[in-house]
């Protein structure tokens, strides 16, 4: 089977390097499956979970941000941060998701519910990443 | 001549400071190893994304992004990167007097500048200069990671995008050796001069490459930063570790010195102790 190597890359360091058959990302315009052999590509990325296919499990990466960048042989995600399911810290996103719920509701002014609603985006993806739920 | 006691006091006080700044050094030493992985870690961050931007750009001739274009200056921005604490040598005051000698170079009059500050040594400095200080981050920890400075990232960004200057220049010691920083000027923003590094591809861009680079140079401006802070960081380390052997150094040539006096006045005490006792016999026979 042919596969495509994955190189995820954040400011504090590389953060998944490996072969895979299958990447799955959501970009800004909606989901794109990437296969080997795909024509170069640049796309930038939402908040979400990026799904790596293996010949028999699948592996999860929750990516904030940056963009996709793929080339036949080879795909580069650049992430202003980025965690393998493994190494999510589960309680830390239930409180700053619970923390941004809190300043939802309380909804002072524009920029304020604007961040909220992103720290709670990446929150609710850190979870569910977590939980392999996606 | 100072007396036995006297000089025994100097030499235990200088052993305790000499026992401090060994201790100093030893943990900057330890300090500077990690930032130098951390900087490394960043490296192919860096790479790749100026990689991608310069590939973008030499494919899009008509790029009209405001980060790619350079307008009058009507207002500049100094982002300075220093400690925030001393006992670093001469790593602030060679980063300050550089930044002062450009600002006088180029401007006359307070009004034609803003200062954005990392590390308390620098936004003290400016502001006892009367200077503007619109941003500043200090008590950053010993290994920032790219969270800890986003939030300045984002506004000095930000601030060049709604106008409220019209370039960016960055001041920080780039890492040389363990021995060697060397300040170093960069200009951030705007973004004129991308040099396309090794394989350029053309790429198929989603949704266009217009909108790419609205979310990419942000983000590439951004890691510049947090590179410099990066290498400030490891350069600030270097430095203490420098410096506070050199201290270290000058404490044991002072303890020395101390000692030969102490042992010269011991002796001289002896000396005249016998002289006295011998003196005291003959006289009495």
């Amino acid at each position: 089977m042919k596969t495509i190597t994955v190189n995820i890359v954040t400011p504090d360091g590389p953060v998944y390097d490996s072969e895979v058959s299958m990447v799955i990302a959501v970009t800004a315009t909606g989901e794109m499956g990437v296969l080997p052999g795909h024509i170069p590509t640049v796309a930038p990325l939402g908040i979400g979970a990026v799904r790596l296919k293996k010949e028999n499990s699948t592996e999860l990466v929750a990516v904030n941000g940056g963009f996709l960048e793929i080339r036949p042989e080879k795909v580069t995600i650049l992430a202003q941060s980025a965690e393998r399911a493994t190494d999510i810290d589960l309680a830390r996103a239930q409180e700053s998701a619970k923390r941004a719920e809190a300043l939802l509701q309380a909804n002072k002014d524009e920029i304020d519910f604007k961040r909220a609603e992103l720290a709670l985006k990446r929150a609710m993806n850190r979870i569910n990443v977590y939980e392999g739920n996606v | 001549m100072a007396s036995l006691r006297d000089i025994k006091t100097r030499i235990t006080s200088t052993k305790k400071t000499s026992q401090i700044t060994r201790a100093m050094q030893m943990v900057s030493a330890s300090k500077l190893s990690r930032a130098e992985v951390n900087a490394k870690a960043f490296v192919p961050y860096m790479n790749k994304i100026q990689d991608v931007v310069a590939s973008i750009a030499a494919g899009s001739t008509d790029t009209s992004n405001p980060m790619m274009i350079a307008r009058p200056v009507k207002k500049t921005a100094y982002l300075v990167i220093t400690s925030d604490r001393g006992l670093v040598g001469g790593y602030n005051s060679n980063i300050l007097r550089t930044v002062m000698s450009r600002i006088r170079e180029r401007h006359t009059s307070n009004d034609d500048f803003v200062i954005l500050s990392v590390g308390r040594k620098g936004k003290e400095f400016f502001a006892k200069q009367g200077m503007t200080i619109l941003e500043s981050a200090i008590a950053l920890p010993d290994h920032p990671t790219f969270s800890d400075i986003k939030e300045l990232t984002r506004k000095a960004v930000g601030m060049f995008a709604d106008g409220t200057y019209d370039e960016v220049y960055m001041y920080y010691n780039h890492f040389v050796s363990a021995i060697q920083q060397e300040v170093t000027e960069k200009k951030v923003l705007p973004l004129t001069d991308i040099q396309p590094t090794g394989s350029t591809a053309s790429y198929e861009f989603d949704p266009s490459a217009e909108a790419i680079l609205e979310v990419l140079l942000p983000q590439y401006a951004e890691s510049l930063i947090f590179g410099a802070v990066l290498d400030g960081k490891a350069s600030e380390h270097a430095a203490s570790m420098t410096a506070m052997k050199s201290a270290t150094d000058n404490a044991s040539d002072l303890i020395n010195g101390l000692t030969l006096q102490y042992n010269r006045a011991r002796q001289a005490a002896i000396t005249q102790e016998i002289t006295e006792i011998v003196g005291g016999a003959a006289a009495l026979e």
